[in-house]
């Protein structure tokens, strides 16, 4: 059974709620570690922590709206090979939901973790976060008062990442907790979803509090479509034939970034990588001869129309591909109006439920006779 | 200006459709010489990215082919291949590539004369759409 309870905030730190509680999990031995983002001292950034001992818990961040890195990639390392105890693991939605992803691509377990789903209010990029806070401004404490209502307006003369402003997911769906922040008056409470028994264990009485909650969030993501519908659109409409697909990606360095960067994106032995896509030195020289002249580096198309092909079905939307691009290229925004209509094909939602089997890895036979 | 020759890159199963140029070879069924052809064990072994690659680096169309539905030698090769295959078209036609350029079709051990048939059918449809446009394209 799920219950749901309150967790009071003392004094207005939200923050200090959410870090007592993730410490009454080691103190209680519910779980073995947790993983959690923790404040940097110079407050610029925020670092992701494994912490074992309570007293080594003291700055949890896990609303910080930056994502330096996505996290499913972190648990996958911490459980792939089965851990011997249960970690709890904080994570923002599209975070969870590329864990959905990874555990069925059997790169992560989530029978060793316990992961805790926090409402996710947008993210900067790291350098405009950091800029921020030289600034003197918390980008945190500027964006939590903005729960209550989910009107989320960024911090003047900053703007949310582009896969956060089309994002229709803010609140994460299926974890086994739930941390939640629309529609608390997060100065005086926040909510808590979960197993009854781990409401209990935690000394916490089952409460459902009165909030605007679901209307909060509806009112949020219809926004965020409608940003989404928008930017699909106009990339649709620049992005129409050969040319316009091959000046999208000119300036690509081939520097793989934006596959480091994905949390999809797992193989330990990757084609583009290794050796199999190269070729003898004086077979440059050939094409050119042939053709006049070639792009160099080569296969910059051929990489991310591989990498949508492999990964279109699965992407979460996170956006990190375009955080990490250095020259600029809307890579998440690729894959999301590519993925959007692979994703069609097979009625598929990436991260909704591990049940959906991945469109990959299964099929029906009296399915796509068309293709041909 | 020399004539347009269509060039196809063509991968085979090695149970049904290799088996099938083969028998078309012995049996002396003639077909254009337009087709390279690649030996794969299944379909279902072939990463969407060589396809890619073929096409990126001149291809003018790419044949994939098959066992029949039902008759995989590993059982659901071929279906998954197929699941792959939409996938790949869906992408290729949402960026402006011509998706049919990329065939996939099932052909058994036994339809030489089919695969004959259906070479020389590709054939003369690449020929009418014309040489690959990314060969331009993608000097400067």
């Amino acid at each position: 059974m799920r219950s749901k309870a309150v967790i009071k905030v003392e004094n207005g730190d939200t923050l200090g709620a959410i870090n007592s509680l993730l410490r009454g999990l080691l103190e209680r031995d519910l779980v073995q570690a947790v993983l959690v983002p923790q404040r940097l001292p110079s407050g610029d950034n925020i670092v992701q922590t494994l912490v074992s001992d309570p007293s080594s818990l003291q700055s949890a961040d896990p609303i910080a709206p930056v994502m330096p890195v996505q996290s499913a990639k972190l648990v996958s390392s911490i459980t792939a090979g089965g851990a011997p105890g249960k970690v709890a693991v904080v994570l923002k939605s599209c975070e969870w939901r590329a864990l959905v992803e990874l555990a069925k691509l059997k790169q992560a377990r989530l029978d060793s973790v316990l992961s805790i789903g926090i409402d996710c209010l947008g993210t900067y990029e790291v350098e405009d976060f950091a800029a921020m806070s030289r600034q003197g401004i918390s980008p945190t404490a500027h964006l939590l008062p903005q729960a209550r209502e989910g009107r989320l307006v960024p911090s003047e003369g900053f703007s949310f990442r582009t896969a956060c402003q089309m994002c229709e997911h803010p609140a994460p769906v299926g974890a086994d907790v739930r941390i939640t922040l629309f529609g608390f008056d997060v100065s005086e409470m926040i909510g808590l979803e979960g197993p009854e028994e781990l409401i209990e264990a935690l000394g916490l009485s089952a409460v459902d509090a009165a909030t605007e909650r679901e209307k909060v969030l509806q009112e949020l993501v219809a926004t965020r479509l409608a940003v989404r519908d928008q930017l699909l659109d106009e990339f649709r409409q620049r992005v129409r034939d050969l040319p316009s697909l091959l000046s999208e990606f000119s300036t690509c360095l081939r520097c793989h970034n934006c596959m480091v960067a994905c949390p999809i994106c797992y193989c330990k032995e990757c084609i583009f990588r290794g050796p199999a896509l190269d070729h003898a030195a004086r077979q440059y020289l050939t094409w050119a001869e042939r053709k006049g002249s070639i792009r160099m580096p080569t296969d910059t198309l051929l990489f991310h129309l591989g990498r949508l092909n492999h990964m279109a079905s699965s992407c979460v939307g996170c956006g990190l591909c375009t955080s990490a691009c250095p020259v600029g290229l809307p890579v998440g925004t690729v894959f999301r109006a590519v993925g959007q209509k692979v994703q069609a094909l097979f009625e598929y939602v990436p991260g909704r439920s591990v049940d959906d089997p991945l469109p990959v890895a299964t099929f029906r036979e009296e399915e796509l006779q068309e293709v041909g | 200006m020399s004539v347009f020759e269509p060039k196809i890159i063509a991968f085979l199963c090695n149970w049904c459709t290799y088996a099938a140029a083969d028998l078309a070879g012995t049996s002396r069924v003639q077909y254009p010489p337009n087709v390279r052809i690649i030996r794969l064990m299944c379909t279902g072994a072939l990463d969407p990215i060589y396809v890619l690659k073929a096409l990126m680096d001149g291809a003018d169309g790419v044949f994939i082919g098959g066992c029949h539905p039902g008759d995989c030698h590993y059982e659901s090769g071929n279906y998954k291949a197929r699941r792959r295959v939409a996938i790949l078209k869906n992408i290729l036609e949402q960026l402006g590539f011509d998706q049919d350029r990329v065939w996939l079709r099932w052909i058994s051990a036994s339809e030489g004369k089919l695969f004959a048939d259906t070479m020389t059918r590709m054939v003369e449809d690449i020929r009418a759409k014309g040489p690959n446009p990314l060969m331009e394209l993608l000097g400067v």
